[in-house]
């Protein structure tokens, strides 16, 4: 997925003069490599500080420029709220606050370094958008419209590798993504977990059961009307997200079925818990969000039976 | 940079902006009166002899950029905004009023001639770097100003910005302390020590000048050294007295974040003298 973005920044500093990127000691895990050696001017390190990484973004951004700011999600916004609420957000200043190693996947470093609150915190602030790229092609096509579009964002990527996503159509921001239709229950999913749900949904498909699978990467601003009129086909809902359901994608789609089309809805994610050192894949199992997961929660949902 | 001595004109102005910053911060009934006051006479020299702004204040090239990064001084900002005629003067009776641009601390969105929303302290000398990097890189000639509290140098943040300007080698980035010795809790050598401060800002290899921020040449000589300084940034340690101009009120902590009620008010205005003898002229 990082290596989406990068690409995505090399080409933005060929063809936009105006994108920055800036870094905190992190600039080859988040894939700035190949932008530093081809645009040294618009490349800026500022050491392991986060506040003053904002900061500087936000000075760049008043001043015309496109900063894309990076680090690992767990530091921003981990470190840094503050400065992204007032400088960033309340300026609307045209930061991208870029947060790699994002959710359980990131694996043995462990607790500190696996940030699953970065989704509900960045929802909560006012002007900031919200994109959660499923794989390292939407991560690369994500960059390039978050460089076209005025105004602060997130933008979430993940550490491992993810294997790409059969999809139609290119990266749409602010819609929701049909990756697969369904009338029976409604998958909506974002990161990581777009690929896990697909998987779930052709083995319930076999049991007779069809889910839509519906990518939500953009999830500010949320695709109310495409997220409603989903959901209007289906007996029930389950969202999945590698993260905090509570204020996370779950959350995002429960305030908006609640309000427009109450219907039953279930969260696979992380249970108000922290993560701890393991492989990804044993980590999303003991945490119950692999795409068996899915399944199970998604036959409870559509069986109205509880778990 | 006009080199005329100009004192006179500019006590004038500093008395005009101590005034309106009473006046609207009694009405208003909030407001930070200490900190605003002590900041007058620094903010009266950058606007009305430093900085190079041109006649409309948004169009910007070339222009020299203001950062306050202690927000909640903003009443200072907004009456020296108006005594330059920026705002309108009626407008500053609007402060911290439901619907007005001049909010409580400063909105960039509300009000774009601010350069940066501020009021959390701590974050201008990081945003004001980012805009000396911003002008370098567009080849612009104005320099950055940031003017920060002393109690705000207590931020860890102000250190990660003070870091990285020396490393970016920015002598356009030219900082102001308003060294007032007091926050909200007292002395701010009893609440944590900030002494010796100018050693500290030395050793993150900038250069410092100090300066009597209530003395009009003693200001215009330290930022005329530091528009000279080369390959690094300069801070202005500006040493001042909370409350200035109000006797009554002078150096008491107390007066952080109050204002005077409208009883009050005429004692303060009286006690700032006429516009011929201004104390800050002395
Ligand atoms: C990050 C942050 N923490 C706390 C505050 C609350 N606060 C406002 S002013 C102030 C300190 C006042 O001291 P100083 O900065 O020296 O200002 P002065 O009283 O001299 O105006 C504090 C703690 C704040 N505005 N921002
Ligand atoms: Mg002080």
């Amino acid at each position: 997925m990082r290596e989406g973005f990068g690409k995505a920044m090399a080409e933005l500093g060929q063809n936009i003069p105006e994108v920055v990127a800036l870094t905190a000691d992190l600039g080859e895990s988040t894939r700035l490599s190949n932008f530093n050696k081809n645009f040294p001017e618009r490349f800026f390190e500022v050491g392991v500080a986060e506040q003053n990484l904002i900061g500087i973004a936000t000075g760049l951004a008043l001043e015309g420029f496109i900063p894309f700011a990076t680090s690992y999600a767990t530091f921003l916004p981990g470190r840094c709220l503050d400065q992204i609420r007032i400088s960033v957000c309340y300026n609307k200043a045209n930061v991208k606050l870029v947060g790699s190693h994002g959710g359980l996947t990131t694996g043995p470093d462990g607790a500190t370094h696996q940030m699953l609150e970065d989704i509900a915190i960045m929802r909560s602030l006012p002007n900031m958008a919200v994109v959660v790229p499923a794989d390292e092609k939407q991560a690369y096509e994500a960059t390039l419209a978050l460089a076209h579009r005025k105004g602060p964002a997130y933008l979430r990527l993940s550490r491992e590798r993810v294997k790409s996503i059969k999809r139609n159509s290119n990266f749409e921001f602010g819609k929701i993504e049909i990756i697969t239709g369904g009338d029976d229950v409604a998958i909506f999913c974002c990161g990581t977990m777009v690929g896990e749900a697909l998987t779930a949904s052709n083995y319930l498909r076999r049991e007779g059961i069809n889910c839509a699978v519906i990518n939500v990467h953009t999830i500010k601003p949320l695709d109310v009307e495409g997220v409603v009129r989903t959901a209007r086909y289906v007996r029930g809902v389950v969202t999945a997200e590698d993260g905090q359901y509570r204020g996370g994608l779950g959350g995002a789609i429960a305030e908006t079925l609640a309000r427009y089309h109450p219907v039953p809805i279930r969260y696979i994610g992380m249970d108000d818990k922290f993560g701890e050192s393991g492989q990804p894949q044993e980590l999303m199992k003991k945490y119950k969000m692999t795409y068996l997961d899915i399944m199970h929660t998604a036959l409870n949902v559509f069986r109205r039976t509880n778990d | 940079m006009d080199t005329s001595s100009p004192t006179k004109k500019l006590a004038h102005h500093a008395y005009e902006i101590r005034k309106a910053i009473l006046e609207m911060t009694t009405i208003a009934g909030s407001g930070h009166l200490g900190g605003s006051l002590s900041s007058v006479d620094i903010l009266t020299t950058l606007f009305f002899y430093v900085l190079n702004y041109s006649e409309n204040p948004l169009q910007t090239i070339d222009n020299d950029r203001f950062i306050l990064s202690c927000g909640h001084i903003c009443p200072a900002l907004y009456a020296t905004l108006a005594e330059t005629g920026y705002l309108k003067k009626e407008e500053l009776l609007t402060l911290r009023q439901l619907n007005s641009r001049l909010q409580g601390h400063p909105s960039h969105t509300d009000l774009p001639i601010v350069e940066t929303s501020s009021g959390s302290l701590g974050q201008g000398l990081s945003v004001a770097l980012g805009k000396a990097l911003a002008l370098r890189l567009k080849r612009e000639k104005g320099r950055v100003y940031c003017f920060m509290s002393d109690g705000e140098q207590e931020e860890g943040s102000v250190w990660e910005a003070a870091m990285a300007a020396s490393h970016y080698c920015v002598n356009n980035l030219i900082a102001i302390v308003d060294r007032n010795n007091l926050q909200i809790s007292g002395a701010t050598e009893n609440v944590i020590g900030l002494a010796p401060l100018g050693e500290k800002y030395r050793a993150f290899g900038w250069r410092v000048i100090e300066a009597d921020g209530h003395n009009f040449a003693s200001l215009i000589n330290a930022f005329k050294e530091a528009r000279e300084v080369k390959q690094r940034p300069s801070v202005i340690i500006a040493k001042t007295v909370l409350g200035k101009g109000v006797k009554s009120i002078e150096n008491n902590y107390r007066w952080h974040g109050k204002v005077f009620n409208r009883q009050e008010l005429k004692e303060a205005l009286n006690d700032l003298g006429t516009k011929g003898t201004a104390r800050s002229e002395k």
